[in-house]
């Protein structure tokens, strides 16, 4: 069972995660630089959907939700009506269930109208391996049959073992496999930042 | 969470708890059109039934394959033990397949205990003579958390839990009535209940109380009238006859005038009040007609959470990496 911590506190996620900000980590986006890139990914959006019609957005928890409700609260500024967003949780897809004790699940909650027929953008917090991704895929062929599906994350850091590739990049970060990238987001950990450092042995397969 | 699943009282309250938040989650893919997840694919569940079960058997095999899990379904009846193989050759049977998690139901009070020690797989207690029966006691669990609006996403769960997460049954008043002498459920709802921060209140006649009694955490009173206009929760037991070999009572129409549910009681029953049944009912015995059929009645509320809560355990004990021993 995975340590569970108070919740409500900041930096409590809500799968019992905390996400200790480490001191030999550096600050690579600022409030303001996130807040930039959503603004851009909404206008991108916008663009290579004409007007966003039929778009379904579904983050990725735990991160990618807010992220969604953001690009959603966004599109609708533009577009002046409400777009359908939820979330997709994809723990019972992932492909490394057996290699760690049992996760907390998350919520999966899709917006009533459905998927079918909708253009999907699934929303992350960082893209690496990929494999959460094509987890998500497998989530929604489960839920319906949309007609397109484009993703959107706020850091794309590489090192793709899939071939999976985003439609729409908030920063494209190049990294080393040693080192971690961290999404902070006011909702859940109380600030909206995101850091790189070195991960220290021991921490697993940070994202 | 431990490998095996025996005993309520190997559940802390975070274990419950993580249960109950799972079973939420689990519970809204009944909604979906396709009703199956891959976690469990490639494993295997053995369902293996000493004793006559309805509910619970089939249950847990939706459960299992609505996870993809692979099922074998193994019944005494018509089986090498009504040959004379003993639980441990069973065991050593299902051992050679490759049994990944063992669901037993055996009359024998620490059966799944035993079978413990003899297999890898996580053994899944579906209840054991008069001791426990769990992943009843944790499906009444749920079904009370839901109906009392203290689950996860409801908003009104306790100020400071999380998206998805539930609290616990605190403060809630429990009366379990009847046959507790021999019930696995009633012992497991104790336990169980009791982690979650409920009051638990006993009553039935001095002669269907365990000798023990006063050791559990639980109060025991012997006057169903008195109990009902203090109750949030009434959970009524069937007599089981069939484990009776004394005479426990005068006739079962005394018992039935004295502790069994009519609507004059029900009415006696805070407005917000509910009535849990574990099934199978004896209507007109322990509770009549009219109460099990009122909406206040979660008899069938029941056995659609039985399924939620039990893919919640074996998604605990299998989806993982295999616990250290």
């Amino acid at each position: 069972m995975p340590a569970q911590s108070a919740s409500g506190e900041p930096g409590a996620a809500r799968d019992g995660t905390t996400r200790p900000v480490p001191g030999d980590s550096k600050t690579v986006l600022e409030q303001a630089e996130i807040g930039r890139a959503l603004t851009r990914i909404t206008h991108e959006i916008i663009e290579r959907t004409r007007g966003a019609r039929q778009v379904v957005l579904l983050g990725i928890p735990t991160r990618g939700v807010p992220l969604a409700g953001r690009l959603a609260a966004g599109l609708q500024q533009v577009e002046g009506r409400p777009i359908p967003h939820g979330s997709l949780d994809i723990t019972m897809y992932r492909d490394d269930l057996r290699l760690r004790p049992a996760r907390t699940l998350g919520r999966t909650q899709v917006p009533p109208d459905g998927i079918d027929g909708k253009i999907v953008v699934l929303v992350d917090d960082v893209l690496y391996s990929g494999r959460t991704v094509r987890a998500a895929l497998d989530a929604l062929n489960d839920l319906g049959r949309p007609r397109a599906v484009q993703l959107a994350v706020l850091v794309d850091r590489g090192h793709r073992e899939l071939p999976i590739r985003p439609d729409y990049v908030g920063k494209n970060l190049p990294t080393s496999q040693h080192e971690f990238v961290r999404v902070l987001l006011t909702e859940v950990d109380g600030q909206d930042a995101v850091l790189l450092g070195v991960a220290t042995g021991g921490a697993g397969r940070a994202q | 969470m431990n490998r095996h699943l025996i005993s309520a009282a190997d559940l802390s309250r975070d274990d419950a708890l993580l249960v109950l938040d799972t079973a939420d989650e689990l519970a809204r893919i009944s909604d979906r059109p396709i009703k199956k997840l891959p976690t469990l694919r490639g494993r295997t569940v053995v369902n293996l039934f000493f004793e006559d079960s309805t509910r619970t058997r089939i249950s847990f095999e939706a459960a299992a394959k609505r996870l993809s899990a692979d099922v074998i379904n193994f019944s005494a009846k018509g089986s090498s033990v009504a040959k004379g193989e003993s639980l441990k050759d069973t065991a050593l049977t299902l051992e050679a397949m490759g049994a990944d998690a063992v669901v037993i139901r055996h009359n024998a009070s620490g059966a799944p205990h035993r079978l413990a020690e003899w297999v890898r797989g996580s053994v899944i207690n579906a209840g054991d003579g008069a001791h426990e029966h769990p992943t009843q006691a944790l499906l009444d669990a749920f079904t009370i958390r839901r109906r009392f609006g203290r689950s996860g996403g409801s908003g009104t769960g306790p100020p400071g839990a999380g998206p998805g997460r539930g609290g616990a049954l605190d403060g809630l008043r429990v009366t379990i009535v009847g046959d507790i002498l021999h019930s696995r459920v009633a012992r497991s709802n104790v336990l169980l209940l009791h982690t979650l921060g409920a009051e638990v209140l006993l009553v039935a006649p001095p002669t269907l109380l365990p000798v023990a009694v006063d050791a559990w955490p639980c109060s025991v009173g012997y006057d169903l009238d008195a109990a009902l206009p203090k109750s949030d929760v009434v959970m009524m037991l069937r007599l089981q006859q069939e484990r009776m070999n004394a005479a426990f009572f005068p006739s079962v129409r005394e018992y039935s005038r004295r502790y069994g549910l009519d609507s004059a009681r029900m009415a006696q029953l805070p407005e917000r009040a509910i009535v849990m049944h574990p099934g199978p009912m004896n209507r007109g015995v322990e509770i009549a007609a009219g109460v099990a059929d009122s909406p206040r009645s979660t008899v069938v509320e029941q056995v659609a959470n039985g399924v939620s809560v039990r893919m919640a355990v074996l998604y605990l004990l299998l989806g993982g990496a295999e616990a250290e021993q």
